[in-house]
């Protein structure tokens, strides 16, 4: 048997990982049109940062893939013959499979303004867009951040810790309103701010300005003029569909599967960020932009692909992020507040967060902690806690396990209820009466 | 107001149970390498954190080093059944 998994991210590692242990000796080949291979994406951010050095990107060494017998290829599939299968490489020419996984991620949008193609406009998306935007941040003073979500701010703090002046403009009067409310956004602009970084509200970028070639400022649509020597850009993901759609396979936003990973088209599977999921409970397809549920994506793939049949559950999204500094996690529906104009899809980013439950809500938030719960009539259907995240662990099980929460609703939903003891206690006694399954049991199957 | 006494309280709870065993929540985490980079001993948390594996190297000083970096909360110290009968 001869597997083909197109892309280097965690999706196709993930799935190679998962049919090496099903099929000793099947001929695995992963081809990555990246020369860094497999390396950490959300690891990008800190590497901007500075808190790690670039080698620590990488969580495999070649040596590792060598004693699974994988076979990390460098190179770009340019084309899939679905009837005779095999897919053509830009540079090793055709190569045949017998299961091929289309694992080839999602891009950064590339937004439609005069200017964009300036020296100086950066994304951070992949390790050598990462180099070199360090390289240019190195002689740059000041920089312009657009976009909303996660990746916006890591980019607007990334270069704020290397020593830029900052400038982020919303289009909105708030950050990330798709996913977070008012007091949430308040609460990460503030630190923001004070991290030094200028927030422009309602403001949008009419033209990029450049000179030489590169940019040195740009203007906005109610005309003034910011200079800068850096356009940092984050308003959304789009997968790439291309390949597939060319290959005569079913695509929407993204390729469309099964819960078994299968294409439309016989052999073929997707996983990761490309792939939009049919998700049984919501009875439609889904896309995510989450490391956590691509690998779940990518061992689901890997058990069909090696002939187990086993079904893709996504379980509750859930994303542990840093926002400004504070650490932030996010799980379960938390409903779409309001349109946001800031972006789409972004990384880091679930769709089902959106999905406005039947729900009421509670909230609490004192100094940077705050806590949301989206309370349903016996379960807690999502929630948001910014700052501590003593809690976090505990109502993702609560979420994720349906626990019933009636005891404790009433006491919830009470005006200045003490929310963080009441789910404390309740916490307590409901560890004591499941032995809840792991997380970690579920990941690695 | 002290709503988040018990926040503190069991955070502190953790923090003192140095004791125990680092182990991973793997579902949040996204390989970004801060724990293996900032462990004094080297240890490789990274990889028990992939496999959602408890550390269980006898070279582990429970420094609390890298439940501190984690930027995504994917670590804590836990006492373990297996840790306590082993000793
Ligand atoms: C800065 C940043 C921050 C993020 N933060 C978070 C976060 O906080 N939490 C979270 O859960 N997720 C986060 N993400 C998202 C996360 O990284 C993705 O969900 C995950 O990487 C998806 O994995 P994948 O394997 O599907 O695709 P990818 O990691 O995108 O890998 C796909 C690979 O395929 C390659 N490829 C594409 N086409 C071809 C071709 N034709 N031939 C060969 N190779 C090809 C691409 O070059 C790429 O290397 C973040 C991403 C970024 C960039
Ligand atoms: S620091 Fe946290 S998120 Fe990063 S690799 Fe270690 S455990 Fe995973
Ligand atoms: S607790 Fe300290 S010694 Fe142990 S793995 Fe973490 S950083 Fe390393």
């Amino acid at each position: 048997m001869q597997y083909v998994l197109v892309g280097s991210g965690v999706a196709a590692v993930a799935a190679a990982e998962t049919i090496r242990r099903l099929d000793a000796r099947g001929r695995i080949y992963i081809i990555g049109e990246e020369k860094d291979g497999y390396y950490s994406r959300p690891g990008l951010a800190y590497y901007l940062t500075g808190e790690i050095p670039e080698r620590m990107l990488f969580p495999m060494r070649p040596e590792d893939f060598r004693r699974m017998d994988i076979h990390l290829v460098h190179d770009r599939v340019e084309g899939i013959d679905p009837q005779a299968q095999r897919v053509r490489m830009t540079r090793r020419g055709w190569l045949p499979y017998d299961r091929l996984l289309l694992a080839v991620g999602a891009e950064a949008v590339r937004p439609d303004l005069p200017g964009v193609e300036l020296e100086g406009v950066v994304y951070l998306d992949n390790l050598d867009r990462t180099r070199a935007l360090l390289r240019l941040a190195r002689r740059a003073k000041e920089a312009v951040v657009i976009g909303g979500g996660i990746t916006a701010l890591e980019l607007a703090e990334g270069l704020r810790a290397r020593g830029l002046k900052v400038h982020y403009l919303l289009r909105g009067d708030r950050y990330w309103r798709r996913v977070l409310d008012e007091v949430e956004s308040r609460i990460v602009e503030q630190r923001l701010q004070h991290m030094g970084i200028r927030i422009h509200y309602r403001t949008e970028i009419e033209e990029i300005l450049g000179k030489k070639g590169r940019v040195v400022g740009v203007r906005t649509k109610d005309g003034r003029v910011l200079r800068c020597q850096m356009v940092g850009i984050a308003v959304g993901i789009a997968p790439r569909i291309a390949l597939a759609r060319e290959a005569g396979i079913a695509t929407d936003r993204g390729i469309l599967v099964n819960e078994y990973m299968e294409t439309s088209v016989p052999h073929i599977y997707a996983a990761g960020d490309v792939a939009q999921v049919f998700d049984p409970r919501v009875g439609r397809h889904v896309l995510d932009s989450l490391w956590p549920l691509a690998r779940r994506q990518g061992i689901a793939a890997g058990y069909n692909m090696a002939g187990k049949r086993v079904p893709y559950r996504r379980g509750t999204p859930l994303n542990v992020t840093r926002l400004a500094h504070i650490t932030t996690s996010i799980m379960g529906m938390v409903g779409q507040r309001e349109a946001d104009p800031d972006a789409g899809i972004v990384r880091g980013d679930s769709e089902v967060w959106r999905a406005l439950p039947d729900a009421i809500l509670a909230q609490k938030s004192e100094d940077i902690n705050s806590i949301r719960l989206m309370v349903g009539e016996r379960h807690l259907l999502g929630a948001v806690l910014m700052g501590d995240q003593t809690l976090s662990r505990a109502l993702y099980t609560l979420i994720d396990q349906r626990a019933d929460i009636r005891p404790i609703r009433e006491a919830l939903l009470k005006p200045q209820a003490p929310i963080a003891d009441i789910l404390a206690d309740f916490w307590e006694t409901w560890q004591r009466q499941h032995r809840p399954t792991s997380p970690a049991q579920e990941v690695s199957q | 107001m002290n709503m988040w006494r018990t926040f503190r309280a069991l955070f502190l709870q953790q923090k003192t149970r140095m004791e125990g065993v680092v182990v991973p929540d793997n579902i949040r985490c996204v390989q970004c390498g801060i724990c293996s980079y900032n462990c004094p001993i080297g240890i490789d948390v990274r990889r028990y954190a992939w496999w959602g594996k408890p550390i269980r190297d006898s070279h582990c000083v429970t420094c609390g080093e890298c439940v501190a970096r984690c930027p995504r909360g994917v670590l804590r110290f836990e006492v373990l059944e297996q840790t306590l009968s082993s000793g």
